[in-house]
């Protein structure tokens, strides 16, 4: 299709209402900003949708939302999160993802260079995980009403056959796996807010783990109970989660928690509990106990699992608690955040 | 209300203020209360203001009397 | 982290647990108040009560300044934010605290109210300055450590010559809450027997003023860091004291507190705050002498005479228990609306609110604990 009219300022343009409106702006702005970075035959070919053939077999699909603020942060920006995070929810069900939708909802005044660079960072990190972006929508809307640019994403990927990961098939006796250091998206992000005013060379750990996922379903798919990434909320609330569904405890040790020293400090400063800090690029596993140094030696072997470690067990509770060996030598509850996390000044 | 960490000046800047950090992690910090702090010192930052300058000496001799005390205890 | 992970190393814990398990007399229990807040969430988040002997009691006491800020307060800051000329500027602990009929500052935030969440008072120096056709006015709680940081906004304000900045002061003194517990205790009820005294506090005020309650109530007041070699070497130094029959202040925190305090501060508290004759206090009631308001010099940075407001009395719910907490009388556990009606979610009492809170405290990290420790005789 040849489209005629201005060329998009991408230095210094704006994005604008008109690019919204179902005409000629928004068929260049998608054009040159979304269909150029995703850049896959199918999104050429220009329809509203993408027709695709599946081997058969058991289909998962997913669907998140990106608000984060500030939208670009150490280690990434809101598009990686959104592509990486989205894999990330269909690997928990030992899956290999196949093809994603991306939907903006984009603030009037919203900088296309910044919109550049987003629609980038998700059309590598989309192609770097084998899962392009076959379909999209955008929207624009009034100054105010969406924080630059919020971001909606679903994917579809396929399963082994007879695979049934789910977070309430955990047992007592299991080993809780971790795949490495936590609180380091949030710390990140966090160094980025003005009001909190500490610097950190922390980045965030966005990662897509489907390559993880796969090392360790082959070492032991059959043994995997569930697997679970620690998004908001942190380990405490996938641990609590889990707990809860299966109707079972939860003992952990502190020592085999891995926390990188500027991830400590922040923590300290702000009053903050790196167990409630999220995470972008880490996957907590269930496994059963037998399997469990087999699948662990595998994560050791990834790029993505090079510091996983065993950090504790599921045990009978009915009262369905996660306990934690402190460093110290005494025990303490890990429990669920209540509300936003707010820092601690007390 | 009264979580205060200590942490090492690395720069001192105009208006009373200066730079500590906590293992590479930097603040911003007001000196208003506390007098003649040098660059490596370690003041007790409390929201954002230095309360207390940590004394060396003090702190080993606290070390030592922690470590005296473990020690019989772990001795019996 | 210096001077910090060495204070928390596990195997000094072990010797010293064993060292206190030594020198405590088998025959007799030892029952200590922890006075601050920050040291009931190290004591929860470290599990130093799993490391003493039996015999050993800790009691939380009332040194978290939100939970004893009583709910008219917080209904009187949700009506200075709903002014709509005013940016009220909080800390983070009290944005959830319970105000009446289901208020907090949370919902009064989400309904509109410019309420912004600060880290320092520096911040809402800054924001005065930068939004002159506002007015600014920070919510200032704390015991004696927190009292600094309000007095160098007050002092940059004047500095600055700004005109739309004010506190909206309930700043609390520690040693005439101490001496409230010591008098008002019921020696049956509480065999109150020493103090593990405040660590950050005592940066500002010293050890000297804590040498009344030696003397005058023959209890003895050990100052402690915060870290959880500090409590425990505390509460080794308390039980030496009572084991020797004495009754004097000692200052584990050598560190960092000295007798006289910090000169400074103490200044420049004197120059901006003078002592109200009473305050409330939420869970132990009228206390003479306890808190501060601003001089009359600087009455322009009082947001009380700025923006003079009604003053609200608000009753806590009959059920709550966090009076008697707060003295050290009941545990969470004895509490009614504990895990009911009242979690951190639906807090109903402050004691649920703030993460030093021994509610909260005891919520969220020994909840799992069955009660097995004995009771003091």
């Amino acid at each position: 299709m040849d489209l005629v009219g201005r060329k998009l300022d991408l230095r210094r343009g704006l994005v604008d209402l008109s690019h919204g409106a179902g005409g000629r702006a928004m068929a260049r702005l998608i054009g040159d900003i979304f269909v150029a970075a995703f850049d896959n035959d199918m999104l050429r070919a220009g329809n509203d949708q993408s027709a695709f053939d599946v081997a058969g077999g058991r289909m998962v699909m997913t669907t998140d939302a990106y608000v984060v603020s500030p939208l670009f942060f150490p280690g990434g920006d809101i598009g990686l999160l959104a592509i990486n995070g989205t894999i990330n929810d269909i690997a928990m069900a030992g899956a290999a993802p196949l093809y994603m939708s991306a939907s903006f909802i984009i603030e009037e005044g919203f900088p296309l260079v910044d919109l550049q660079r987003i629609a980038q960072s998700m059309g590598a990190a989309s192609r770097a995980a084998g899962a392009p972006i076959i379909t999209g929508d955008t929207k624009v809307v009034e100054r105010g009403k969406a924080d630059g640019v919020f971001i909606s994403t679903a994917c579809v990927g396929s399963a082994p056959a007879g695979l049934e990961l789910s977070g309430d098939k955990a047992r007592p006796g299991d080993a809780i796996l971790l795949s490495g250091s936590i609180g380091d998206h949030g710390v990140a992000v966090m160094s980025r807010r003005q009001d909190l005013g500490f610097e950190t060379d922390v980045l965030s750990d966005t990662a897509a783990l489907h390559g993880l996922v796969a090392a360790m379903m082959e070492a032991g798919g059959a043994s995997i109970r569930a697997m679970r990434d620690p998004t908001r909320g942190g380990l405490a609330a996938t641990l609590n989660e889990i707990a809860h569904q299966s109707g079972v405890g939860a003992r952990i040790e502190e020592t085999a928690l891995l926390i990188k020293p500027q991830v400590a400090a922040a923590c300290e400063l702000l009053g903050l509990d790196p167990l409630n800090v999220a995470n972008e690029g880490k996957l907590v596993a269930i496994v059963e106990r037998e399997a469990a140094e087999s699948i662990l030696a595998a994560m050791r072997k990834h790029p993505l699992g090079l510091e996983a470690a065993w950090i504790g067990e599921i045990v009978a509770d009915d009262g369905c608690f996660v306990q934690m060996t402190t460093a110290f030598g005494g025990a303490r509850m890990v429990d669920w955040l209540s509300g936003e996390q707010l820092p601690r000044i007390c | 209300m009264c979580l205060a960490i200590p942490a090492r000046v690395v720069e001192l800047l105009p208006d009373n203020m200066a730079r500590v950090s906590l293992d590479g992690v930097l603040k911003e910090t007001s000196l208003a209360f506390v007098e003649d702090v040098s660059i490596g010192d370690y003041v007790v930052l409390h929201v954002g203001y230095a309360l207390a300058k940590i004394d060396e000496d003090e702190a080993q001799r606290t070390l030592a009397l922690l470590q005296e005390a473990a020690s019989l205890g772990a001795l019996a | 982290m210096k001077h910090l992970d060495e204070y928390r190393d596990r195997n000094l814990a072990r010797g010293l647990a064993s060292r206190i398990a030594q020198e405590a007399q088998a025959d007799r229990v030892y029952t200590f108040m922890e006075f601050c807040g920050g040291h009931t969430h190290a004591i929860s988040r470290y599990g130093i009560e799993d490391l003493l002997p039996e015999n050993i009691r800790l009691i939380h006491g009332p040194g978290c300044p939100v939970c004893v800020l009583p709910i008219g307060r917080i209904d009187e800051a949700i009506e200075l934010a709903s002014n709509p000329v005013v940016t009220l500027c909080v800390y983070g602990d009290l944005m959830r605290v319970p105000g009446s009929n289901g208020a907090s500052l949370t919902k009064a935030k989400a309904g509109g109210a410019d309420i912004r969440m600060v880290y320092s008072t520096l911040e809402a120096i800054d924001i005065a300055e930068r939004t002159p056709s506002r007015e600014i006015v920070f919510f200032a709680i704390g015991f004696e450590t927190t009292t600094p940081p309000t007095v160098a906004a007050i002092r940059l304000a004047q500095k600055k010559g700004l005109k739309n900045f004010s506190v909206f002061c309930n700043h609390v003194l520690t040693p005439p809450a101490m001496r409230q517990i010591l008098e008002t205790s019921n020696p049956q009820s509480l065999a109150l027997e020493g103090f593990i005294g405040p660590a950050h506090v005592s940066t500002v005020i010293g050890t000297a003023p804590y040498e009344a309650f030696a003397q005058e109530f023959s209890k003895p007041v050990v100052i402690a860091g915060f870290e959880p070699l500090d409590v425990m070497q505390a509460i080794l130094m308390l039980v030496r004291q009572i084991n020797d029959g004495r009754a004097e202040v000692e200052n584990e925190y050598i560190r960092a507190v000295t007798q006289e305090g910090n000169r400074i501060a103490q200044r420049e508290i004197g120059e901006v705050f003078e002592i109200r004759e009473s305050f409330e206090w939420r869970g132990l009631g009228e206390i003479p002498n306890s808190a501060l308001r601003l001089r009359e010099a600087y009455r322009d940075y009082d947001a009380e005479r700025r923006f003079p407001m009604e003053k609200r009395f608000a009753r806590d719910n009959p059920a709550c228990e966090c009076g008697p907490i707060l003295r050290g009388l009941k545990q969470p556990r004895d509490c009614k609306l504990f895990g009911t009606a009242c979690t951190p979610e639906t807090p109903i009492g402050a004691c649920m609110v703030s993460s030093e809170g021994s509610c909260a405290a005891y919520w969220a990290y020994g909840r799992f604990r069955a009660p097995a420790r004995k009771a003091a005789g």
